[in-house]
């Protein structure tokens, strides 16, 4: 670019560690993710909004990366869909997205997964309606949210330790 | 039959949990239920399969969400461009001048092209080849490709666009059917032997439609307009394109047919096609929109070449509803004659489609609006009048169901209001004028395996549609409809007589087994579906297979992921693959173990002796001892349907080697005042022959259902000035979690003789009976009916003032003149 | 990919900070604080500022106190998800709360701060498009155009107020406490939208938001928001309804302010239809009347979702169940 201002040197706290990077300041947190920091687990559907695809976690709250600016983010821990899983372990939210069908086309799921892990680690035991209010700002067209719904509930009856079958 | 009925009651039991009550939800959720059609099994896996029938988490689950899961525009390769369309801001011009100089002056652009530069005609269907990759001297709709521009990033391609100078010469734009059939409009696309902007005309008589009309008692009539809608994949179109150092240019394309994309590109970019590469990677939804080559695909290539540099171009959303090939806006008027007990005498079906600015698979489109009306119904005598034109919008193409959705959502509804003018049960009706299996339909289309009967069974008793339907208080409603759907077409969309679908199928000496086919999974499963039929031929696992799908260097053709024709033909293929090998690991197997090949079993990676199941190799060995015998290890296998088609023109289009058969309950609470439409749950019973993963199966139902909703409720294709007034997923509304019902899943079994382990589509039927159904419930709420897509609230309350007497009248949709014949 | 243009950010390190900041770079120069707003119309190419004023970085903006005496007041960094979630303002100004939790998805609640919800950009939907949409159709007097698109003859822009917690901020009778060059300057709520869709609030562009307050509810206040959209999350409101009543000790309603939004480019108080409560206990007729007179305030015009007939008849239902709420809650007490 003719005008690009001067890269920012930053220093996140991303998954746990601390990674450094340069990146020009008006660059969003979605697209320093994919295009800086190779983690191109975190997807992108429209940029505006509208979607919920870049959905990450920054303070262990659901946000848009497509509208985070990256220099602003700071020091806030950032979770992303390639930090889920801990020590070889899957996150219970990603291995029952797995089990019950939960991911179809998968692009949207990453999205998904990471308002899934804040709301069953934040939560007790979710019900139906708590799910689906908690997913409002993700849109899925392949599976009619109804086995990410049932996904999400599997996840945090095993995180919370329900009696099986509910 | 008792079996049956008792799983039903089952169902229905843990499905009715009172609202309000969130703790339930797993087992609320978990409603799935399968169930099969006479010789009645017991539910389960079915006798004598390991991985058939058997709900496994998908082969790709464990990529999908880990973020490991790499799609078109995930790729990133070194020294890559980024390019930018430039797209016409007018609906209909000439194009005088387009100048690119400035542009390329812009330091970091390193290359531009243009129309000019790329001027063979193409289209998917080999008969109606009408586009140019941009525009060459005409712009047909806002967002018509013009120029590419590639540069070292993104912001620098699209600040390059700015400095491309553009000199259109605005003609008037033709913006609606009515419109297109005017003979003073100039034409969108020159037709000498026409007048206006009629693409295509479709004139069928099947019957003695006359006497069929005569011999009824009565005779409805009805018009309905199907709104247009897109596909809206959460993934944007995204292409990367590179040619190499060996003149070879290689696609990794989020395309649901990289075989065509293949073909294409190498006709357009003027390469031999040995020089053309098309990997599809995962494809982040489909549903239709990525079913053929794309301007920007094909400009990556050129500009590729001409670089000699990785170009990859990512479509922002708004340009992501200008590509469109989406559902068509039809007109319909249906006409139907009925024996005083409902038996249909004759049917007479006329529709318009409008089809946007290219042919796109619109020939096809224009055919399937009407070829199917006999699939699900027994009709004697049918006359069939379809007529596609061209308008100044972005083309539209195959949308789940393709060209069958808009005239089930027409029939469906009329069929209603025929079983209430008769005061017949609208299950029982359908039910009783349900078509038989193996029978043969008056248009010529073979019927094989059919559960439309135990669709609507299963869907009604569920739901206890009966008991509640006419009853419920004003303001609830409930209602069914019926459908069927191919499982793939029975023609290849250009005439050749190889196969539809190849598969290899290689054993390697580790005990690993992969399976080559060209398919594209598109989020449908196909991968885990070839998966399991190639690991329940060998007696492996099915995470022992790997799949290596949409690579035309590296697979055999399969023509792609369209018409619901996968797991039908791509999956025969790879069973015909895999017992191909099988008959060699049998042989070897069965010299080892003394006895004789039949009375081998392969399983749980074991070959054994059925009779004497100790006596045992493991896969392993018996595949080691087969490459000895037999050298190499790899078994191929093809698919080509049977002569199907009929013998009259247009007979190519409606065949089909099985159908699947759909019924859906749709259960809807309105509120009076606002119009407000609240589905409350959708039943869906799908006959899908088999199926190979069951919760595979529920997931495609689920996501018609889902998908139907929308586009009954609120998904709209409106115009506002010559363009599109919603290119945004903001003002084009797709449900949320919030408007989309818990749905329940029925899966029919029926066991297709030619099906692979009998199975048949499950990914667009479900869709069908959807929109009529809802469309049926709304009705049966208000006494009122809304005669349009989407049934918003605004229509609602016109309906219901219209009903009450009040002012302000529902218009239907304004009669079309019938273009000449 | 969309993205933003190019730009310089400056993180203000506080609230003087960022007025002389905003001051220094004059119009070129445009302040963010969760950027949901900003951002979108940024992509858009709405707005092409060179230099952008961070202000999230703030800390002491971002709080919500609660005073018998003085009543509520939010810090202008304060997010969506913590006024829909914060027991005092459910308790309070239910009203709010409701207004919060029905702003667009979870998140972007969690990203999105009521100083950003109050500036919210009004929108049209000839004016919220990318640059091709907008040179295609002809550009609109809001952004680079001469006319106004959806009302030609109109002299001022017609795009409308979408802030779901403007109308009940309004009626809870609330200020915008801002901070400038020259100082701290409050501006009632109602002072603080202007009748104009391009320069539609009273902050001068070197100022910037600090704060809302709300006075105390008093002990008979009753307050619900009810809002019209075609689907239950990501919609802005295509029509929304706040009211507040204050009861007396018999349930005599005497004093009540119901306020309008999304239909113009400011809230629009209803004052006849308040009129119509003042003195009743809220039966059923004093309630249609309110929505009656509501009805007939309300003037939608054709830039947003729904059409024109649909939202103007929706003013009168949504109203009078807004109303109803109340009366509901009155009755329960």
């Amino acid at each position: 670019m003719s005008v690009a201002p001067a890269k920012a040197l930053r220093t996140f706290a991303l998954n746990g560690e601390g990674v450094q990077c340069a990146f020009a300041p008006n660059k969003t947190l979605l697209e320093v993710l994919r295009e800086d920091l190779g983690l191109t687990g975190t997807k992108h559907g429209c940029e505006m909004g509208h979607c919920g695809a870049c959905c990450v976690l920054i303070d262990d709250r659901p946000v848009l990366a497509c509208l985070v600016l990256a220099i602003e983010v700071n020091d806030r821990p950032i979770r992303t869909v390639e930090g889920l899983a801990k020590d070889g372990r899957l996150h219970p939210v990603q291995e029952a997205f797995a089990q019950c069908g939960a991911a179809q086309c998968g692009y949207c799921t990453p999205g998904f997964l990471m308002t899934a892990a804040a709301i069953v680690e934040q939560n007790n035991r979710l019900g139906e309606a708590d799910i689906r209010a908690a997913i409002a700002g993700n849109l899925c067209r392949c599976t009619g949210y109804t086995k990410i719904i049932e996904a999400i509930a599997l996840a945090s009856d095993r995180m919370h330790e329900a009696q099986p079958g509910g | 039959m008792a079996e049956r009925s008792e799983r039903d009651l089952r169902t229905v039991s843990t499905a009715t949990n009172p609202d309000g009550d969130a703790r339930p939800l797993s087992k609320s959720m978990a409603t799935h239920s399968i169930l099969r059609s006479a010789p009645a099994r017991p539910a389960g896996k079915p006798e004598g399969f390991s991985v058939v029938g058997a709900a496994l988490p998908r082969v790709d689950a464990y990529a999908k969400v880990t973020g490991e899961e790499r799609f078109a525009d995930d790729i990133f390769l070194p020294q890559m461009l980024f390019g930018k369309m430039l797209r016409s801001v007018v609906p209909h011009a000439r194009l005088k001048r387009v100048d690119c100089t400035r542009a390329l002056a812009l330091p970091g652009v390193v290359a531009v092209a243009t129309g000019a530069d790329l001027p063979v005609r193409y289209g998917i269907l080999p008969s109606s080849p009408d586009e140019t990759v941009m525009a060459i001297d005409r712009v047909r709709y806002v967002g018509d490709p013009i120029a590419t521009v590639v540069a070292d990033d993104e912001l620098t391609a699209e600040e390059a666009l700015s400095l491309i100078d553009v000199e259109y010469e605005p003609l008037p734009a033709v913006m609606s059917i009515e419109e297109a059939l005017r003979e003073d409009l100039p034409q969108i696309h020159d037709n000498a032997r026409r007048t206006n902007n009629v693409q295509k005309e479709v004139h069928l008589v099947f019957g003695e439609v006359d006497a069929g009309f005569a011999e009824a008692d009565r005779i409805f009539e009805d018009e309905f307009f199907f709104d247009g809608n897109t596909h809206a994949p959460i993934e944007q179109h995204a292409v990367v394109a590179h040619f190499g150092a060996d003149g070879k240019l290689t696609f990794w394309c989020s395309t649901q047919t990289p075989h065509y994309l293949h073909r294409i590109a190498a006709q357009v970019l003027e390469l031999p096609g040995s020089h053309v590469r098309v990997i599809a990677p995962p494809i982040g939804g489909g549903f239709g929109g990525k079913t053929e080559p794309f301007a920007h695909e094909l400009a990556a290539g050129y500009l590729a070449r001409k670089t000699g540099r990785p170009v990859k171009i990512c479509l922002t959303r708004e340009e992501v509803f200008y590509a469109h090939r989406g559902r068509h806006p039809v007109k319909f008027k249906v006409k139907t004659g009925v024996k005083s007990d409902g038996t249909i005498t004759a049917c007479h079906l006329q529709s318009w489609l409008d089809g946007g600015a290219y042919a796109s698979y619109g020939v096809a489109t224009t055919y399937y609006t009407g070829a199917l009306t006999t699939v699900t119904y027994k009709i004697p005598a049918y006359k069939f009048d379809g007529c596609r034109v061209y308008t100044n919008k972005p083309p539209c193409g195959p949308k789940r169901g393709h060209g069958t959705t808009q005239p089930r959502y027409a029939l469906e509804c009329q069929l209603d209001k025929i079983a209430d003018a008769l005061g017949l049960d609208a299950v029982e009706y359908r039910k009783r004028i349900a078509v038989d299996p193996y029978t043969t339909t008056v248009n010529g289309l073979r019927i094989t395996s059919c559960g439309l009967r135990e669709c609507l069974d299963a869907a009604a008793s569920a739901t206890g549609y009966t008991v509640k339907k006419g009853k419920l208080p004003r303001g609830r409603g409930i209602g069914v409809a019926a459908s069927s759907y191919l499982c793939g077409a029975g023609l290849p969309i250009y005439w050749n007589p190889m196969p539809q679908s190849g598969a290899i199928v290689k054993v390697d000496r580790g005990g690993g087994v992969t399976v080559f086919c060209g398919t594209s999974d598109v989020g449908q499963g196909s991968n885990h579906m070839l998966a399991a039929i190639v690991a329940e031929t060998l007696g492996v696992d099915v995470m022992d297979v790997r799949v290596c799908a949409g690579d035309t260097d590296l697979t055999p053709v399969d023509l792609g992921s369209y018409s619901s024709r996968v797991t039908f033909m791509a999956g025969n293929a790879a069973r015909e693959a895999a017992v191909n090998v099988r008959q060699r690991i049998v042989a070897a197997a069965a010299q080892k173990l003394g006895i004789l090949p039949e009375r081998c079993a392969l399983a749980a990676r074991r070959v054994y002796d059925i009779d004497h199941p100790d006596d045992q190799l493991t896969f392993i060995e018996a595949a080691q001892a087969a490459e000895a015998a037999f050298g190499t290890i790899v078994g191929v296998g093809s698919y080509a349907p049977p002569k199907l088609a009929a013998d009259y023109k247009g007979s190519g289009v409606g065949p089909s080697p099985a159908y699947s058969y759909s019924a859906c309950v749709a259960e809807v609470d309105i509120d009076l005042e606002t119009g407000e439409v609240t589905v409350e749950k959708l039943t869906v019973a799908h006959d899908v022959g088999r199926a190979i993963n069951p919760a595979a199966v529920e997931g495609q139902i689920e996501g018609s259902a889902y998908m139907g909703l929308g586009e009954a409720l609120m998904e709209e294709w409106p115009f506002r000035a010559g363009e599109h007034k919603i290119p945004n997923l903001l003002d084009y509304k797709t449900p949320t979690s919030l408007e989309t019902p818990p749905i329940h899943a029925i899966i029919i079994e029926t066991d297709d003789k030619e099906g692979p382990f009998g199975a048949k589509e499950s990914g667009q039927g479900p869709l069908n009976p959807v929109i009529p159904a809802i469309a049926n419930a709304v009705a049966d709420a208000l006494n009122a009916r809304v005669y349009s897509t989407p049934i918003t609230a605004e229509k609602i309350l016109k309906a219901m003032d219209a009903a009450a007497g009040g002012v302000l009248r529902l218009r239907k949709p304004a009669p079309v003149a019938v273009a000449p014949v | 990919m969309l993205r933003l243009p190019p730009f310089v950010y400056k993180p203000a390190e506080s609230v003087d900070h960022a007025v002389a900041l905003l001051n220094r770079h004059g119009g070129d120069c445009l302040p963010v604080a969760g950027g949901t707003d900003l951002y979108a119309n940024m992509k858009q190419r709405l707005f092409t500022p060179k230099v952008v004023v961070g202000l999230s970085s703030i800390a002491p903006l971002r709080y919500i106190a609660y005073n018998e005496l003085t009543g509520l007041t939010m810090g202008a960094l304060a997010t969506i998800s913590q006024i829909a979630a914060s027991d005092v303002v459910r308790r309070y100004y239910p009203a709010l709360a409701q207004a919060a939790a029905a702003i667009s998805t979870p998140q972007l609640r969690n990203m999105g701060t009521i100083g950003g919800n109050v500036c919210v950009d009004t929108r049209c939907n000839y004016y919220n498009q990318n640059l091709d949409w907008r040179q295609a159709l002809g550009f609109c007097m809001k952004k680079d155009g001469e006319i106004c698109r959806v009302a030609p003859s109109s002299p001022k822009c017609v795009a409308v107020n979408s802030s779901d917690t403007a109308p009940v901020l309004q009626a809870f009778g609330g200020m915008v406490h801002l901070a400038g060059p020259s100082g701290q300057r409050d501006v009632s709520v109602g002072d603080f939208y202007l009748a104009d869709g391009i320069n539609a609030w009273a902050r001068r562009p070197d100022e910037i938001v600090t704060a809302i307050s709300l006075p105390p509810p008093g002990p008979f206040a009753r307050s619900a928001y009810r809002k019209l959209r075609l689907r239950h999350s990501f919609d802005f409101p295509i029509l929304g309804v706040a009211a507040v009543l204050h009861l007396d000790e018999e349930g005599v309603c005497v004093a009540a302010r119901i306020v309008l939004n999304a239909i113009a480019s400011r809230p629009l108080e209803a004052r006849a239809a308040a009129q119509r409560l003042v003195g009743s206990k809220l039966e059923p007729e004093a309630l249609d009347a309110a929505a009656e007179a509501a009805y007939a305030l309300g003037k939608p015009l054709d830039n947003t979702s729904g059409s024109i007939p649909y939202r103007k008849r929706m003013i009168r239902v949504f109203t009078r169940r807004t109303l109803a709420d109340i009366a509901g809650q009155a009755t329960a007490l």
